[in-house]
């Protein structure tokens, strides 16, 4: 079955290894709040804000940022479990959704999703191993030949089928769940896995136990992994690319060394600097930004960080500043420093 | 883990047994010796309903004057005589007929259709949710016995329009519980995890969200049994539902409740036959439910 499934990946590959597994452009996602007996809209959440970026074949986008940055309304954009207000998704060449594009059903074939609460992605009124084999029965595989593979995958995240395949999700651990949420994912023979704070949950032994399955897994099945988490550590790990999220924008994307490294944005920065220190001797004692993020109904004008960035300056109220056209750079980011026109006092010389 | 379960022993590669849901929810059930008493119980009521001219001693319309509200045991009426001297057992068996289809029949119905309503309006939300549950919040603003008399009312008397009054009385409050169960299962993860396969949506519906609000609507519905067989019985005293001398468990109540102080046994007894019913009803669904809460 295994190899069969490289084989059918091949097949499926049609724009070749040059072309990016998924692109994005613009998408843009505000929820809107209603007020009133009548339910009329006052407001709106702006959870994701013209948000672009690519994702190549065979890599791991990780995707960071603090909660309510719009992460995880990324990633269910991506699934199509909400629809986008705006924006286009190009799925290995074909407009998802569009006339001549692929169908929202075929788009979710091939991508699938990893949740982060492992207690309630599974139906606690079925056996895991329906759970897993649900997908390929409605795709018209066999009921038994479903529950076979369902039960050989087991095997391949590390579960005994003949122990574990009949029970109820209530008898496995966080950790067990987890395992079986990431062979669900695999039923469908996906291209692409969106992992939504999949590991986040898990006790630090058991999330690097499932890391490296994760790891083991990208080789074995050929995928391509979108990785979305809290945690800087575990994205640098795991990632290629990194992409920094705060309040629905990204700002700044490139490759996880550079950025770990070489941050160029205030934000990414205050991100890193945040992790808490192994050495005391360099512990910290003030945090390094400080406050909530500003309401993302009323984000600040100009740049969203300049109520919290300490290089903040009238520019950075006035004028948003561009993250650039893709491809200009592998590292950018969206900040008045990096820009040698932006007026402001500590930009980078041109 | 190192609990050994059956099948575990079983080679790798043969598939041991699988029970699915439900094959587990019916291996929970035969073990369960009070659900299973109480499903014998109301099977056995079924029956002797069905059966009631080969069980009955007597004629259940013979009158006699002389054997008006006679004790259980007197001559041969095991459950004593009526205040036109009819044989209560005989009359209990041969209404048992209509009770249980004026009890039962209303609530399949509208657990059918207020369930399926309220599934819809849960799953679906938004404008479809606000669209049913406002038009069922229009019938709740009447009292359910009011609504049940007004509508076979405005259709007229008889069986089959009171089953229907009571169907259309049902529909509201069962499409509410449907409705709030949906709700709670929709927005977890394993129902967007199942849309996430493409799999159709009627089958996501049917494998991961029926389960899972079913055990709340049937033990709404059988708790409804008793009382749609009181409701007919108040129908049927209105003249709206079964006509006297027709035997029915609500009309021998309600004819017998004068002579409580006469004849109290005799009184008591169709009270008992709606008790005995509804509580194997509840206790019935009580033991699916907890069959099918595999948790515990």
């Amino acid at each position: 079955m295994m190899s069969a499934t490289l084989m059918e990946l091949d097949q499926r590959d049609r724009g070749g290894p040059q072309q990016p597994l998924l692109v994005v452009r613009n998408l843009r996602k505000h929820f809107p709040i209603r007020s009133g007996i009548l339910g009329r809209v006052s407001a709106h959440v702006r959870a994701v804000d013209n948000v672009s970026f690519t994702v190549r074949k065979g890599e791991t986008l990780g995707i960071v940022g603090e909660s309510g940055c719009g992460k995880s309304t990324v990633a269910r954009l991506l699934m199509r479990l909400i629809n986008p207000d705006a924006g286009e998704q190009i799925f290995d060449g074909d407009a998802v959704g569009e006339h001549g594009g692929i169908s929202v059903a075929d788009l979710r074939r091939q991508v699938q999703m990893v949740f982060q609460d492992s207690a309630s992605s599974l139906n606690p009124r079925m056996p895991v191993q329906n759970s897993i084999a649900f997908g390929p029965i409605a795709f018209g595989t066999p009921r038994v030949e479903a529950v076979g593979q369902a039960r050989e995958l087991l095997t391949r995240v590390g579960l005994n089928p003949a122990l574990f395949g009949g029970r109820y999700p209530h008898e496995l651990s966080g950790g067990q769940k987890q395992r079986i949420n990431i062979a669900r994912a695999l039923a469908m023979q996906p291209r692409m896995i969106i992992l939504d704070e999949a590991v986040s949950a898990l006790d630090k032994s058991v999330e690097a136990q499932v890391l490296n399955l994760l790891q083991a897994l990208k080789r074995s099945f050929n995928l391509t992994y979108v990785f979305i988490s809290h945690d800087l550590g575990v994205v640098r790990w795991i990632s290629d690319r990194v992409m920094v999220m705060y309040l629905g924008e990204i700002v700044e994307i490139g490759p996880a060394d550079t950025i770990y490294t070489g941050a160029r944005h205030p934000y990414t920065r205050a991100l890193l600097a945040s992790r808490p220190a192994l050495d005391p001797d360099q512990r910290r004692e003030e945090a390094p930004v400080s406050g909530d993020p500003p309401n993302p109904i009323n984000p600040p004008s100009g740049c969203r960080f300049h109520t919290r960035c300490p290089h903040a300056e009238p520019v950075c109220a006035s004028r948003a500043p561009s993250l650039g056209a893709e491809g200009e750079q592998a590292h950018r980011a969206a900040c008045h420093m990096q820009d040698p026109a932006s007026g402001h006092s500590q930009a980078i010389a041109a | 883990m190192s609990t050994t379960i059956p099948g575990a022993a079983t080679a790798e590669g043969s598939l041991p047994t699988q029970r699915g849901y439900w094959g587990t929810v019916g291996y929970r059930l035969r073990y369960d010796p009070v659900t299973l008493f109480f499903a014998a119980l109301l099977l056995l009521i079924i029956l002797s309903a069905i059966f009631a001219p080969l069980l009955a001693p007597f004629d259940p319309y013979q009158e006699s004057i002389i054997r008006r509200l006679k004790p259980p045991g007197f001559r041969g009426h095991m459950l004593g005589t009526d205040e036109l001297g009819r044989d209560v057992l005989s009359r209990l068996l041969h209404g048992g007929r209509i009770t249980l289809l004026m009890g039962m029949v209303p609530v399949l119905v509208a657990t059918l259709i207020g369930g399926g309503l309220g599934l819809v309006a849960g799953f679906a939300g938004g404008v479809v949710n606000a669209v049913i549950m406002r038009v069922m919040d229009v019938f709740y603003a009447f009292p359910s016995v009011l609504l049940a008399v007004a509508i076979s009312g405005a259709m007229g008397g008889g069986v089959g329009n009171g089953m229907i009054a009571l169907t259309l009385v049902f529909i509201p409050p069962l499409c509410r519980v449907a409705e709030t169960a949906t709700t709670q299962v929709r927005n977890l993860d394993f129902v967007d995890a199942a849309r996430a396969t493409g799999a159709p949506l009627r089958l996501v519906l049917w494998h991961h969200v029926l389960g899972n609000v079913l055990g709340p609507v049937l033990i709404y519905a059988s708790s409804l049994t008793s009382v749609s067989v009181i409701l007919a019985s108040g129908l049927s005293f209105l003249g709206l539902g079964v006509k006297p001398p027709e035997p029915d468990w609500g009309l021998m109540l309600n004819a017998l409740r004068q002579a409580i102080y006469v004849s109290p046994l005799v009184c008591a007894m169709p009270g008992i036959a709606i008790l005995l019913t509804s509580i194997s009803m509840n206790m019935l669904s009580d033991g699916l439910r907890s069959a099918m809460d595999v948790r515990s």
